[in-house]
């Protein structure tokens, strides 16, 4: 806790004076609310409209995590297949490193012709945009075998079992770790477009209402409200990291 | 019996010739260093002995049985430690053992209070000095099941002060355990402290360039590193040594 302030309290300055800047910009010249709306208009809006965002939250979470779960576990799996069969991993790690590449926005409209408007698509959406980095990130930590221990644990007699349980597993862990903080953000950012494209709930369907009746306000706490998904989201899995690699902290900490 | 022998034994990478007409032996209970300059071979010999690679020609027999391209039959302790990161002391030392399907929790801490590590089994590995890391990775192969003891210069990175204190303890805990040992090393000092016979190995392509069976008695003393046959058998080696480049 204390770190966290010590290491907190420039950047929560800086914001905070942001904000002032901001608040005082928007009074001082009179800019129109549906253009920009000041700091404390968002606030209001944050408070009183909560009627009016409570129900979209919910549905946006749900689908989020489902996404998130169903999309980490098929990256995790694919990472592992992959990982023990090098001849199908040759073939196909290039193309999903390609595959990367495809803006998730242009796959979208496509899923929907597919699919129709139904929660399908959108999970298929977050599926996509999640697995992967873990499927990527899993693969890479997989890969990163010290050459001495590895031969060590031949030379010791261990089964090819044995080296993926006790040396390649968990050597991946804190790739895997990374892997999952990706397609954490990027589950609530899938989950907000998937919806723009035709939902009766959600946040990105309560963004879209507010931003064609030009309530720029409520744009602004549907923002909130993403970044705070987000941002819980990765404190979540954060917090699990810490307490399963226990021994990265460690070490970390003794080179500085 | 020997323990060990190896036979006429012949190795190339690349069409690059590393081990030729390699042979020597290891008997029960011995300690025999090899020396030999440094991209000879040595690390390739007990790849070989390991198991990792098949030798072109020659055999590799333990116990009366070869074991050529057979892994799992000797406990090996790499040039650098080796030990897992994510895997407390314990756990690490235990794993030549966990292995083999043998678990022995209560001997392995007996040998890490005998390390004198004690209060340290429930540390990670980066949380050790370099010593205390070479320590933790010789116990580990004091705790595999296999009898003969490979060691690929588990000392080489030491400062010269550890050195010392590390090749007293290794002694002096070996002396009690008598094991087979294999250790490979490219200090002269070090072959000579520690072992009952040296065997000194010819650079590219690797083969016995002399043999040397040392007179000093068990347990071995510190002092003995000042007399003058020490020193003597300092000057033969360096001679054969140097003879080679
Ligand atoms: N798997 C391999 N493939 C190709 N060449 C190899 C392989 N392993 C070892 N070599 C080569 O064999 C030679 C001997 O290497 P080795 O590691 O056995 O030497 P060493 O005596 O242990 O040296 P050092 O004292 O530096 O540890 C080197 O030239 C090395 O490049
Ligand atoms: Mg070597």
């Amino acid at each position: 806790m204390k770190h966290l302030i010590q290491k907190g309290w420039r950047p929560t300055a800086v914001l905070i004076l942001l904000f002032v800047l901001w608040e005082l910009a928007s009074r001082l010249f009179a800019i129109p609310v549906w253009l920009l709306p000041a700091p404390s208009d968002i606030w209001l809006e944050a408070i009183n409209g909560w009627e009016q965002y409570n129900q979209h939250i919910l549905s946006t979470i749900l689908l989020s995590i489902t996404g998130f779960t169903i999309g980490s576990s098929v990256g995790l799996l694919v990472a592992v297949a992959l990982h023990l069969l090098p001849n199908v991993r040759e073939a196909v790690y290039p193309l999903m490193i390609l595959s990367q590449n495809i803006p998730i926005i242009v796959l979208a409209p496509l899923l929907v012709i597919w699919f129709g408007f139904g929660w399908l698509p959108k999970l298929i959406v977050i599926i996509l945009v999640c697995f992967f980095p873990i499927a990527v990130s899993t693969m890479d930590g997989f890969r990163q075998t010290d050459r001495e221990l590895m031969h060590y644990m031949k030379m010791a007699g261990a089964t090819n079992g044995q080296i993926f349980r006790k040396v390649e597993w968990p050597q991946a862990i804190p790739s895997i770790f990374s892997g999952l903080k990706i397609a954490a953000t990027y589950s609530v950012m899938g989950a907000v477009i998937s919806e723009w494209l035709g939902a009766n709930k959600g946040i990105g369907v309560y963004m879209t209402l507010a931003s064609s009746s030009f309530r720029t306000d409520r744009v602004f706490v549907a923002i909130v409200l993403i970044m705070t998904m987000s941002l819980l989201f990765f404190g979540v899995i954060t917090q699990l990291e810490k307490r399963t690699t226990k021994w990265k902290q460690e070490e970390d900490e003794s080179h500085g | 019996m020997a323990k060990l022998s190896i036979e006429q034994l012949e190795k190339s990478f690349d069409g690059q010739h590393i081990l030729e007409n390699l042979s020597f032996k290891v008997d029960e209970g011995e300690f025999v260093s090899i020396l030999g300059p440094s991209g000879s071979g040595k690390s390739t010999l007990f790849h070989l002995i390991g198991g990792l690679y098949t030798p072109d020609a020659g055999n590799i027999i333990l116990d009366g049985k070869t074991i050529n391209g057979k892994k799992g039959s000797i406990s090996y302790m790499p040039q650098s430690h080796a030990l897992l990161p994510w895997r407390t002391i314990l756990e690490n030392v235990m794993l030549g053992g966990e292995i083999a399907g043998k678990k022995d929790t209560k001997r392995a801490q007996e040998m890490i209070e005998k390390a004198g590590l004690t209060g340290y089994e429930h540390a990670y590995p980066s949380q050790l000095s370099g010593g205390m890391k070479q320590r933790v990775s010789f116990i580990r192969s004091l705790l595999s099941p296999q009898h003969l003891i490979c060691l690929d210069e588990p000392f080489s990175a030491l400062d010269e002060f550890t050195r010392l204190e590390m090749q007293h303890w290794l002694l002096s805990i070996w002396e009690k355990h008598k094991r087979s040992i294999l250790f490979v090393t490219h200090n002269i000092e070090e072959a000579l402290y520690l072992s009952d016979r040296i065997i000194i190995l010819s650079n590219k392509p690797a083969s016995v360039q002399k043999e040397i069976i040392l007179p000093f008695s068990r347990p071995r003393q510190e002092d003995i590193m000042l007399t003058e046959q020490f020193l003597q058998y300092k000057r033969d080696i360096y001679r054969a040594l140097k003879f080679m480049n």
